[in-house]
């Protein structure tokens, strides 16, 4: 029986939407679907290192880079970030219900063979090098998004 | 009912009851059980689902004092 496909594209960088995609292909791949997550925009933050990483940039990409989290787990909420206070909120309730933070959520999909892909066009308009991005990461473009969702049984853009 | 291995999915969120669920199966042969421990309440629904569309069979489930029980059976 050929697997069914699950793809997403992760547009937004915001800790509540990155954590909905992620638990969405760790349930697809759980349902034995081939999942893959497409990064772009603001969603490519969830793959930064949490670290400085000294890398060669222009004045305009080391702006942009200090004006993005490094990494899921400085993100924003969408609603109700009150200035930093509802992500620490959040991820206190989340400790209780025992969720999984969004960063061991991406190791848990890359465990089950999630594929994740940066748009390598919006990493070089956000001024993002490969050094910054986690590993196991693949650099690709539309065509390949594209070829992944045409026999896509689950397309979501988040 | 001859239960192969017992995966205890207590305490544990969405979507990791399924996740843990599917690991476990992967361990067990075809016509093998697998029963699991979960207080997830939407496992009942998430369960269902899952052995409809994996291909096993979902023997039957209990509520035993808060502590969902399902009983699988691999395809």
């Amino acid at each position: 029986m050929e697997k069914k496909k699950t793809t997403i594209v992760l547009f937004s960088g915001d800790y509540d939407k990155v954590m909905a995609a992620y638990i969405i292909a760790n349930g697809a791949a759980a349902y034995d679907h081939e999942v893959t997550i497409f990064h772009t925009f603001w969603g490519l933050n969830a793959l930064r290192k949490d670290e400085p990483i000294q890398v060669n940039k222009s004045f305009l990409e080391k702006m942009f880079g200090k004006m993005m989290p490094r990494g899921p787990e400085k993100m924003g909420l969408s609603k109700m970030n009150m200035a930093g206070m509802g992500p620490k909120m959040i991820k206190d309730i989340m400790k209780k219900h025992n969720t999984m933070p969004v960063k061991d959520l991406i190791e848990m999909a890359k465990e089950q063979d999630v594929k994740l892909v940066a748009c390598q066009m919006t990493v070089d308009l956000l001024g993002f090098k490969q050094d910054e991005i986690i590993d196991g990461v693949d650099f690709a473009g539309v065509a390949a998004y594209l070829a992944d969702a045409e026999d896509g049984n689950v397309n979501l853009f988040i | 009912m001859n239960v192969t291995k017992v995966l205890d999915a207590k305490g544990l969120a969405c979507p990791m009851p399924i996740v843990k669920t599917k690991k476990a199966i992967a361990e067990i042969e075809s016509g093998q059980v697998l029963e699991i421990h979960t207080t997830d309440k939407g496992a009942v629904k998430d369960l269902t689902a899952w052995t409809e569309s994996t291909g096993h069979e979902l023997l039957k489930h209990e509520d035993d004092n808060g502590v969902l029980k399902f009983w699988v059976k691999k395809g």
